[in-house]
């Protein structure tokens, strides 16, 4: 029987979760994220898996639920997006800094004000320093299976940090597409069987979880927790190679996109990489050199990885669909760390795009391409950061 | 005591041995001590029953001196105590005087 299915983003993430078969969930329902925990719902009402779904008040209560399940000894996923991403800050902080490999599919929205419910990187961005792993997905196909990984990577015995799976609000979370569905017990196998750390419930081996860390102890904390990050690129690339082996399809830290000969280059985030790819195959049919860095793996960020893949460049636009007033965007200070060690390295422009759900058309790559094109032409640059398709 | 460094704490700050709050001597906060005047003291056990730690000592049913160790001087035993014909029995100090 055919594996290959037309669904939503978040039908695929909700099935992928429904696979992972998670002791607990609690969630609350918000925008895009909302119908895929209404999936998640039906299989826990349907009796299809074991989980026990808690349904709480408020995002700060869901992720405080997913925190206690966790330190209890439990595999706790939940899931939201923009705003519910927003209320849960203080308990962000509170599963990393608890080592608590907790599980979240963040459905990608803009923030308010003004008020909007449409894709955009504001909400997952403003997380980047929770000491959450970051994984970040093009379509309904990465998002199912960046989501069957996550939990490979997260509870991994050498790290145990939890982890976010990016998918864009709308654009993936609502359109349909083709995606190839994993086996059941491929997944069950390949998950395994969690094994808790610490756990509260072990009632033979009493312990304090959470306690108060003063001035003379708290950087030490802190310094575990870069510790764990650095070492999250090796296990993001060997659980990479394993799920090859299962799937077929092959992830790394991230992808690139005719970029080995390229002379001019794009980095983008998530969905609009599609768009981006289609426009490059039209400029590289007219002899134009030009590439696409996708990142997958966001934090930890792998900087080297990422410099020696973009230093041959004469120029770089890096496109955020997330805004920094008064500031580059958060993806082009990243790209920008990385180059700075380069000796060659290319002009880079920044492009907001995409705020608050706003279309990102072909016609806006092709603004890019030309511009990078006269950059790379004269060395001059008009505008280090700029707004794409902002009216006047 | 020496400190201990990063390479040698427990993942997330779990702390695996249970009772273990007794070695943090929380007394070292307090900027003011309660003193007892055992004369005043009726022996009604309010200072032991309010003391949000276990900073007041008892020994067969009567108090005893206070435990410095972990008392942190927030005065609610100086609050509550009924003391003697109008007299405390238990009176804040300022450390260091």
């Amino acid at each position: 029987m055919s594996n290959i299915y037309a669904v939503t983003g978040n039908e695929a993430v909700a099935n992928a979760l429904r696979q992972i078969n998670p002791d607990v969930c609690a969630a609350y329902p918000i925008t895009p994220q909302t119908d895929l925990m209404q999936r998640f719902a039906s299989f826990v009402s349907d009796g299809l898996v074991d989980t026990e779904m808690i349904l709480v008040e408020s995002e700060h209560s869901a992720m405080s639920a997913c925190v206690g399940a966790s330190a209890a000894g439990g595999r706790a996923v939940t899931a939201t997006s923009g705003p519910g991403l927003a209320l849960m800050w203080e308990i962000l902080f509170v599963a990393s800094g608890m080592r608590l490999p907790i599980l979240m599919p963040v459905v990608n929205r803009s923030l308010s004000a003004p008020l909007n419910i449409h894709g955009d990187h504001s909400d997952a961005m403003g997380a980047r320093d929770s000491g959450w792993v970051q994984l970040w997905s093009e379509n309904a196909q990465e998002a199912y299976d960046n989501t069957v990984q996550a939990l490979l990577i997260a509870e991994h015995m050498d790290i145990r940090l939890p982890i976010m799976v990016c998918l864009d609000g709308f654009i993936i979370s609502h359109s349909i597409e083709r995606v190839e569905y994993l086996d059941d017990d491929i997944v069950k196998n390949f998950v395994g069987t969690y094994k808790p750390q610490n756990p509260l419930l072990d009632i033979q081996h009493p312990k304090s979880i959470g306690p108060l860390i003063l001035p003379d102890l708290y950087t030490e904390y802190k310094r575990t927790q870069h510790e764990a990050m650095s070492k999250v690129k090796n296990i993001v690339l060997k659980t990479a190679d394993d799920f090859a082996k299962i799937s077929g399809r092959k992830y790394s830290l991230f992808e690139t996109y005719r970029l080995d000969d390229a002379e001019i280059g794009i980095v983008i985030l998530n969905s609009a990489a599609g768009t981006t790819k289609d426009v490059i195959d039209i400029y590289r049919e007219k002899g134009i050199k030009v590439g696409l860095l996708k990142p997958r793996l966001f934090r930890p960020f792998p900087y080297e990885e990422i410099r020696e893949t973009l230093q041959h460049l004469k120029a770089l636009c890096v496109l955020d669909r997330c805004d920094s007033f008064g500031a580059f965007g958060p993806l082009y200070t990243e790209i920008a760390s990385s180059l700075y060690l380069s000796e060659n390295k290319p002009i880079m422009i920044n492009k907001i795009y995409g705020l608050g759900g706003r279309d990102y058309m072909p016609e806006h790559a092709k603004i890019v391409i030309e511009e990078l094109i006269e950059i790379a032409n004269t060395g001059k640059v008009k505008l280090f950061k700029d707004y794409l398709g902002v009216r006047e | 005591m020496k400190l201990k460094g990063w390479k040698e704490i427990t993942p997330g700050a779990v702390i695996l041995e249970a009772g273990s709050s007794a070695e943090f001597k929380t007394g070292s906060w307090r900027a003011y001590k309660p003193v007892w005047i055992k004369e005043n003291c009726i022996q009604c056990l309010f200072c032991w029953l309010y003391c949000p730690d276990m900073a007041i000592k008892v020994k067969d049913g009567k108090r005893e001196e206070f435990d410095y160790d972990y008392c942190k001087g927030c005065g609610i035993c100086a609050l509550e105590c009924p003391g003697k014909k109008g007299k405390k029995a238990i009176v804040m100090e300022e450390e260091g005087n």
